[in-house]
């Protein structure tokens, strides 16, 4: 292996040598061989000062259905049948200061409605609450300097549904590299959540005898608080909750590598602590008797991925990815996904795509009523099981010049369908559609 | 196996750098720039992402989601 970067690095500098040697006479000649730093000569795109404006407006709508049988609810058996709405709204705000710097600042606000019929069961009465919404708004500043080709940024998010709250940050920072043919980027996130502590019904300690004039209801979520007069105490407000954090750093590096390829390599950080099931998940042991999941309070998750991007002809664009995953849970996973996008004209094309994901089991899954009372962590959750997985599809994307239908304000119009299934029987279909406004 | 992914990523980081002298003006880039060249996932790709994140062990790497933020991993 020594060998094989050794002989990368040499043919590295040779190329570099080679390359210096044709442009003798050129001002590039003492370049450094690979730069990072602000360019020695001044660019020529400055931005004129512009106040405020609006720079693209964006809505993304998406419909997901699901059937399956391997509920985490259920311990792992049971119906998986979920429906989701999406809508999200991200507004593109710019300015631009004299010189060089550029200002933009994203607002995002999605909303998500869901209904899940294993959400029932997490009363044993199988009548618990089924649907729930999210609401997530999102603000992301970013200052752009085209002199040095750096820019830097901060990003705040929040998260909010009956069961889970989340509250996140982020700080990022990019270098493009003195041709403008690469860029280096870092982002540091982290997100501060808070899991509402609801637990199956069979699960809820018995309660001492109501005061006069109240009574005890169970809500729909299965957690019992006091009503007096009709008029609920508690409810999921008052739940107690219990922390969820995760520290991530994201590195990236693209590179276009000729007129027609370009390439990037990612890599994701990932530290997860705290309580990192969910108190609704039951696991069924191999004595009959239920219990809660319960899984280890730390996680390390290291992601690496790449994509690289080819024009092919004139019309044809492979547009592919490919991602190894490992934990420390000892899950290991292999995405690869293409997507071939054919031009039927400069403004319209179409784009059929395949992704293939395999996994292998984490070491505290086991299904149905296998685990032991012996082990100490255990999950019937069927996103910790072995299974390979297909999703396939695709998207249709119609951007003329004078605008879609000949309003010149949308300028983007994409639809996108996909049909996924996992080796656990698992099915879904999800259809979106996305606007842009300029 | 970790070993060897850092190995073979350490492999094509050099192998960027190695074919990285090809220099591009600005009106080389026609293709390059075309919107379906973006490295990046398209915008309708957003739920597709977040549900996968649900439904699988892994994520990440993919400018989406790393875990935190929702009720998945």
């Amino acid at each position: 292996m020594k060998k094989v970067l050794l002989s990368t690095i040499g043919f590295a500098f040779l190329c570099r040598v080679n390359s210096y040697a044709q442009l003798k006479n050129s001002p590039n000649v003492n370049k450094p061989l690979f730069y990072v730093g602000a360019p020695a000569k001044a660019d020529t795109t400055a931005y004129e000062a512009r106040p405020l404006y609006i720079d693209e407006v964006n809505l993304v709508s998406s419909y997901y259905s699901q059937t399956g049988n391997h509920s985490a609810i259920t311990g792992g058996l049971g119906t998986q049948t979920v429906s989701d709405i999406s809508n999200g709204l991200e507004l593109k705000l710019a300015w631009a200061n004299n010189g060089y710097s550029k200002n933009s600042l994203n607002i995002g606000l999605g909303m998500d409605h869901h209904t899940s019929a294993s959400s029932a069961y997490v009363t044993t009465t199988g009548k618990g609450k089924q649907d729930g919404s999210r609401l997530y708004p999102s603000l992301d500043w970013t200052l752009e300097n085209t002199k040095s080709g750096t820019s830097f940024g901060l990003g705040s998010y929040y998260s909010g549904e009956y069961n889970y709250k989340s509250l996140g940050f982020d700080m990022h920072f990019a270098q493009k590299t003195r041709d403008k043919n690469g860029e280096f980027s870092v982002k540091a996130q982290a997100y501060l959540d808070n899991v509402v502590l609801i637990y199956p019904s069979e699960f809820i300690a018995v309660v001492a005898p109501a005061p006069a004039g109240a009574t005890y209801i169970t809500t729909a979520s299965g957690n019992r608080v006091l009503s007096t007069n009709g008029s609920s105490h508690g409810g999921s407000t008052s739940l107690p909750t219990t922390p969820r954090n995760t520290y991530t750093g994201s590195f990236s590096y693209s590179q276009i590598i000729n007129s027609r390829l370009q390439l990037a390599l990612l890599a994701d950080v990932v530290q997860q602590n705290g309580y990192l099931g969910l108190p609704y998940h039951r696991v069924y042991l191999s004595n009959g008797k239920d219990t809660l999941e319960n899984l280890p309070s730390s996680r390390f998750k290291l992601p690496l991925g790449i994509r690289a991007n080819y024009f092919l002809g004139d019309n044809v664009i492979l547009r592919s990815y490919y991602r190894y995953y490992m934990d420390d849970w000892n899950t290991k996973s292999s995405t690869a996904n293409l997507e071939i996008s054919y031009k039927i004209s400069p403004f319209f094309s179409i784009s059929p795509f395949y992704r293939y994901y395999t996994q292998t089991a984490a070491k505290y899954f086991a299904a149905y009523g296998v685990h032991t009372i012996k082990e100490t962590y255990y999950t019937s959750n069927y996103e910790y099981a072995a299974f390979n997985a297909s999703f396939f599809g695709a998207g249709l994307r119609i951007a003329p010049p004078k605008g879609v239908g000949g309003w010149q304000s949308l300028h983007e119009i994409e639809f996108r369908y996909g049909h996924y299934t996992q080796t656990t029987d698992l099915a879904s279909d999800v259809f979106s559609v996305s606007l842009g406004f300029k | 196996m970790l070993k060897l992914t850092i190995k073979l990523f350490a492999g094509m980081l050099l192998l960027i750098m190695a074919t990285s002298c090809v220099h591009l003006k600005e009106y080389q880039k026609s293709r390059i720039n075309d919107s379906e060249m973006a490295l990046s996932n398209r915008k309708a790709e957003k739920n597709e992402l977040n549900f996968q994140s649900y439904l699988e062990a892994s994520s990440g790497a993919n400018a989406g989601k790393t875990g935190g933020g929702c009720g998945c991993n």
